[in-house]
């Protein structure tokens, strides 16, 4: 007879579950995402329930009716004759624009702000520290009802730009040799016009001008010969450690191509002139807009000026000493030595502020800019009262602009950031 | 798939959901207030004074209801609601009734599952410019910017009318009547437009209003009137004879001031079965006898309401045009109490 050593093998007990720590943790996964899903369960069967008290059914066939509604500020082409989803499509088009002018604005605001915040110079550093104060503490909001108060109520009506015929004098006047004109409205800007048009793509987003394409097909060329040529200097300055005169090169094939196809087309500025109650003619940028994206950017550009100085005090000071020692000059110091280093500590809260940016540009119903919260969320829910409907598409789509940005940045981020091998 | 499953989902919660919930009626007895929603503030139809007491032609008619419903007209709490919140507040149930100048039209009355229950004034969007601008007709607008509330069918209203006279236009939405003002007194806009009793309301305020005029143009019809949930008949009839009672009594000449008298027994077995004195209409809705008689105490008929807050002895001085009595040639029509 033997004696067992090993304890016995009774197989699986329910109370392992619990007491053995190697499924301890998968039920008590498993238990909290039952609670998860039943409380999401609920709310669905809530609303469900609700809906079908008041009669109401799910659906998004809305987005197919004809719209009605005029929208003030559109990028792509849009009548009231179009549909739900071409508005809400024109509102997703002007929160894109906000937003991207917006981050591109901030950046670089931000990055000079955080620089000269650790300039030596006392008056310069102090000012920006009160730059970021005051605009950080105070809500997003606020910058943007005082950019639009400032707008409306320091500039002229158009009507003041007309000739008042008793006096024979404009109560206001064009600057820019007659080319601007603020107004309480909007900026009137001149417009781009071609006497010869090589015709248009009719896209189903919108009509894309041939000439417009010519000039970017022209500039796309000058960039790409403007960059051989800088690698060819490079390549010239490490073999002779001499570099080759390149700036007025580089000057003739950046604008010499565009400038000769903008001439060919007839290419020519329209000044905006008045006409009945508004100017026509040039481009009118609303007051909206500019509001909107002055105030986001202002806002967004006090923390990435702290992203920014936070990045390069990351930076050991060695590095600037080192880069002094082989005589390089404070800025080119900051330009090829510490800034390309302080980037991987910058990018990652960068995208967050990125991202705070364009999901503040909803802020715009308060200045009457519509973007995606005042088309679909605004005109098209009230007035095809489907509230759940456009809500959750709204929070979709800004899910989906949110994502996509922080995806961008991401390989950005793993571009830049310190290579380990 | 997901969407079958989703709509079982739907046909099965449609058959589960027995869950009537208390009637409204019922609600507004338990509450011991009527929960009204009105406008933000619009000078004779709704708005608070200096003290935070609500009046107006839109609030009397809250307070007829109140003074049926709970038999004291001040028991009302009025929810200030925009062009944007009306409806979903009416949904919600966090209003019992909603009298704040919204057009009754097809789809709001079916698709957003409200019910109009009548038409407490007739009224049709025009436009208000300055004077000094020169414009004499709304077909000179061509090319203006126009300030517009958001959500309203006046929106709508305005791009058909833009469209149907080819002429362009610069919408600037705004969210409620007092941004409204204030964008178009600022100059953001070169017209306003809203129903023409909504101009006049928002003209008397200004400082200057002789500057300003409203074009003769009428381009839509808009019947205002107040507006309930879907599926509560009750207290929809509740509302809706509470308004008729008040132009009833105005038609019958029962006013404030007789009321007590002719509530002791009349003549007119008409104002008699109005006023309780015969029969017992008031049971057939879930109320008493005297609702009527409480409703009309509260601001008297619709002639009386119509002076005191928006007719021409006021700063608004809109004329009775559409809005006189069928006998006199408007469009007021009580059916028939009986």
């Amino acid at each position: 007879m033997t004696s067992a050593t090993d304890a016995p093998d009774r197989g699986f007990r329910l109370s392992q579950l619990i007491y053995d720590t190697r499924y301890r943790s998968l039920t008590i996964q498993i238990f909290v995402f039952c609670i998860v899903m039943a409380g999401a369960a609920w709310l669905v069967d809530n609303t469900i329930q609700n809906l079908n008290q008041l009669g109401k059914d799910f659906n998004f066939s809305f987005l197919s009716n004809r719209a009605g509604y005029d929208i003030g500020q559109q990028l792509i082409p849009y009548t009231n004759d179009n549909t739900h989803a071409r508005a809400m499509l024109v509102g997703l088009i002007n929160t894109l624009w906000v937003s991207i002018l917006g981050c591109a604005a901030a950046t670089v605001l931000g990055v000079i702000i955080g620089v000269l915040r650790l300039s030596k110079n006392w008056l310069v550093g102090r000012l920006m520290t009160a730059y970021v104060e005051m605009f950080r503490n105070i809500p997003v909001l606020l910058w943007i009802l005082v950019c639009i108060a400032l707008l409306t109520e320091a500039t002229p009506g158009p009507n003041a730009y007309k000739i008042n015929p008793a006096t024979g004098e404009a109560g206001a006047s064009m600057i820019l040799f007659d080319s601007v004109a603020f107004t309480n409205r909007y900026t009137a800007i001149p417009a781009v016009q071609f006497e010869r048009s090589l015709g248009a793509i009719d896209t189903a987003l919108m009509p894309i001008s041939l000439n417009f394409l010519a000039l970017a097909l022209a500039l796309i060329g000058s960039i790409w010969v403007n960059r051989r040529l800088v690698a060819g200097a490079n390549r010239v300055q490490e073999a002779t450690g001499v570099r080759p005169v390149t700036w007025w090169k580089s000057l003739l094939i950046l604008f010499v191509p565009v400038l000769a196809v903008f001439v060919a087309l007839g290419g020519h500025l329209v000044a905006p002139t008045l006409k009945g109650f508004n100017f026509t003619g040039g481009t009118n940028v609303s007051n909206a807009f500019v509001a909107l994206w002055a105030g986001l950017t202002l806002y967004t550009a006090a923390f990435i000026a702290e992203i920014v100085r936070a990045g390069i005090l990351a930076i050991s000071k060695g590095q600037t000493e080192a880069a002094f020692a082989l005589g390089l000059r404070p800025n080119r110091t900051m330009r090829l030595v510490i800034l390309p280093q302080a980037l991987r500590v910058i990018v990652p809260p960068l995208i967050s502020q990125y991202l705070n940016l364009t999901k503040n540009s909803s802020l715009a119903i308060a200045v009457g800019y519509m973007d995606l919260r005042g088309t679909l969320g605004g005109i098209t829910l009230n007035q095809t009262g489907r509230e759940l409907e456009a809500i959750l598409l709204m929070m979709l789509i800004y899910l989906a602009i949110s994502l996509t940005i922080s995806g961008l940045m991401n390989v950005f981020n793993s571009r830049v950031k310190l290579k380990e091998r | 798939m997901k969407k079958s499953v989703f709509f079982g989902t739907l046909a099965g919660a449609a058959l589960t959901a027995g869950i009537a919930g208390a009637t409204t009626l019922e609600d507004v007895k338990a509450r011991g207030e009527l929960n009204c929603g009105v406008n933000t503030g619009l000078v004779g139809f709704a708005a608070p004074d200096a003290n935070g007491n609500w009046s107006g032609f839109d609030v009397a008619l809250c307070k007829a209801v109140a003074a049926a419903v709970l038999g004291d007209a001040t028991k009302v709490k009025y929810v200030p609601t925009t062009g944007q919140t009306r409806f979903t507040a009416l949904a919600s149930g966090e209003i019992d009734m909603l009298a704040r100048n919204s057009t009754w039209t097809f789809s709001r009355d079916t698709d957003l599952k409200l019910d109009f229950v009548g038409v407490n004034y007739y009224d049709g969007q025009g436009f208000m410019v300055r004077k000094e601008s020169g414009v004499t007709s709304a077909k000179e607008l061509d090319g203006a910017s126009v300030c517009i509330q958001t959500g309203t069918t006046t929106e709508l209203n305005l791009a058909d009318y833009f469209k149907a006279n080819n002429m362009s236009y610069q919408p600037i939405t705004i969210d409620s009547n007092a941004e409204g003002e204030q964008q178009y007194l600022a100059g953001a806009c070169d017209a306003y437009t809203t129903d023409a009793s909504g101009l006049a309301a928002t003209r008397a305020a200004f400082a200057d209003p002789e500057n300003h005029i409203i074009l003769p143009e009428i381009i839509s019809k808009e019947p205002l009137g107040p507006a309930v949930r879907h599926g509560d008949s009750e207290w929809a009839d509740i509302v809706r004879w509470t308004l008729n009672a008040l132009i009833a009594a105005e038609e019958y000449g029962v006013t404030s001031a007789n009321i007590d008298e002719l509530a002791k027994g009349t003549e007119n077995p008409e104002i008699n079965r109005l006023l309780g004195v015969e029969g017992d209409l008031g049971a057939m809705t879930g109320l008493d006898k005297d609702w009527a008689v409480r409703a009309i105490k509260a601001g008297g008929n619709y002639g009386e309401i119509f002076a005191a807050t928006i007719g021409e002895s006021t700063p608004i001085a809109l004329a009775r045009g559409l809005n006189a009595q069928w006998t006199q040639g408007g469009l007021l029509y009580a059916p028939p109490f009986r």
